[in-house]
């Protein structure tokens, strides 16, 4: 297979297995691509990118603007706190106007669930989801999985355990989908608060206890407690979230089993994970930040293949 | 469909072994030169070359790569299908090195364009040759011919030339297809 089945790339769920093993493939050639003395491709020089963040973000922002550049795109940024969204614009009229300017595939955060696919049903460009809501965050689904791989070797058949906030996760919903579609087994940790209703119909394990949940797992994939979503309290104190949820050297080093440790970002260091934790050589959260360029130039590039001159 | 053989194997060996001769009176002993298959198929020419300089001609140290021009390719977009990559494999610096580009068929060009433009990424060269088994000539869309060539063919629009490998194809062999 050398083409994606979609035009966008708005979840996981709309993905089959195939494009994500071409995603991952086509993410090889990148990976090399940006370790050479000059990291840069002409691939899409004639293709314009907006990027538009109508939710705040730092590092998968700049991830995907690293990865349009390198690909030679020509890039326009749009953040809603400085623009006519505040006037009271709606989302098809500012994408509208944006794409006006000739531009050719959307990049969108925005804090509203199915945004993405909204907006895909109303406009003619190639849409990537950078997150929408709590709902899907593709391409770090894809670049979790893609780690997983590189330090695994495979993801077919290794047990994921995702820990923390379940409920308020795009990420975890995503990956759940992406390690499912490859063949992993999935188990979901954190305090019943942040377990969502819904988490039986997804055909996951569910686990309170994080000990156990660890003992199981090959890989731990711990959530950020995302205290901007916490309008009500869902756990007693950040304290006994840390005693109960939170990892740290010690219960590391009383497994019987040396696991691997990711963690999307931005860490709170001591909370979720402690320091000597996120800088040990199980944890591969720098490795992710690097595979996100990668994946996103694959991405980027195989959907921008669909768009014909 | 109908296809004429243009080289036999026997062909393909003698001409293997003149242009590795070229090679060595041109470079001597090859310590400031590199050989770069371009992917994917002139890496089979490329891997042969090396294997004949040093085995039948005694040459040490060949320094021989494999390069990947699809995210250099001009024609991005334009064709039914998405381009896929092949891997680079340059395990050595190119700067200030004299390269020899090896390719097994020379059509419109492009893709040695493409090749110029991607071996920037790595350095700059001293020198680039270029060297490939057939040369169409009469079918070049830019001003790019090789230093050595195997055997120059007239083929026209609608022919395609296909170069087989005893390790891909299990024979060496050269064909003119009609389509």
């Amino acid at each position: 297979m050398s083409e994606l089945s979609v035009n966008h790339l708005l979840g996981i769920k709309y993905l089959k297995e195939e494009d994500i093993q071409l995603i991952f493939e086509t993410a090889d050639h990148f990976k090399e691509v940006i370790n050479r003395p000059i990291k840069k491709v002409p691939s899409l020089r004639d293709i314009t990118i907006a990027n538009l963040f109508f939710e705040n973000s730092t590092r998968t922002k700049l991830s995907f603007e690293l990865a349009e550049k390198r690909l030679s795109a020509d890039v326009i940024n749009f953040s809603s706190g400085q623009s006519s969204v505040k006037k009271g614009e709606t989302l098809i009229d500012t994408v509208n106007n944006i794409l006006s300017m000739k531009v050719d595939m959307v990049v969108m955060r925005h804090p509203n669930p199915g945004a993405g696919v909204f907006l895909s049903k109303h406009i003619n460009a190639s849409i990537i989801n950078a997150g929408d809501g709590a709902h899907e965050h593709p391409t770090q689904a894809l670049l979790d999985s893609y780690s997983i791989r590189e330090k695994l070797g495979d993801v077919n058949g290794k047990k994921v355990v995702i820990v923390g906030d379940i409920l308020h996760s795009r990420v975890a919903l995503s990956n759940i989908f992406a390690l499912q579609l490859q063949g992993a087994q999935v188990m979901v940790c954190g305090p019943k608060t942040l377990l969502p209703k819904y988490i039986d119909k997804l055909e996951v394990k569910v686990e309170t206890n994080l000990r156990k949940a660890l003992n199981w797992c090959d890989v731990a994939n711990m959530l950020r407690v995302q205290n901007e979503r916490m309008d009500i309290s869902y756990f007693p104190s950040t304290r006994e979230y840390t005693q109960q949820f939170g990892v740290n050297k010690e219960l590391l080093d009383s497994l019987d089993k040396e696991i691997t440790i990711m963690h999307p970002g931005p860490i709170n260091r001591g909370v979720e994970i402690t320091s000597d934790v996120a800088d040990s050589k199980q944890s591969i959260i720098l490795d992710q930040v690097q595979n996100g360029v990668a994946i996103r130039m694959a991405a980027i590039y195989l959907l921008a293949s669909k768009i014909k001159q | 469909m109908s296809q004429k053989v243009l080289l036999n194997a026997k062909e393909v060996n003698i001409i293997l072994h003149r242009l590795a001769c070229q090679l060595i009176e041109k470079h001597t002993d090859f310590s400031n030169t590199v050989l770069i298959g371009l992917q994917p198929r002139g890496v089979f020419l490329a891997d042969r070359l090396a294997k004949i300089l040093e085995e039948d001609y005694k040459v040490k140290n060949i320094q021989l790569g494999h390069l990947d021009i699809t995210f250099y390719r001009d024609d991005f977009r334009r064709g039914e299908k998405t381009l896929e990559a092949n891997t680079t494999k340059l395990n050595f610096l190119v700067e200030d090195k004299n390269i020899v580009f090896i390719d097994d068929v020379l059509y419109t060009g492009r893709s040695i364009r493409a090749a110029l433009t991607a071996i920037q990424s790595f350095g700059r060269p001293n020198e680039i040759e270029l060297l490939t088994l057939i040369d169409r000539r009469f079918s070049r869309h830019l001003p790019i011919q090789p230093d050595y060539r195997g055997r120059q063919v007239d083929v026209i629009n609608n022919e395609k030339v296909k170069v087989n490998w005893e390790e891909h194809d299990n024979e060496d062999s050269v064909y003119l297809i009609e389509k």
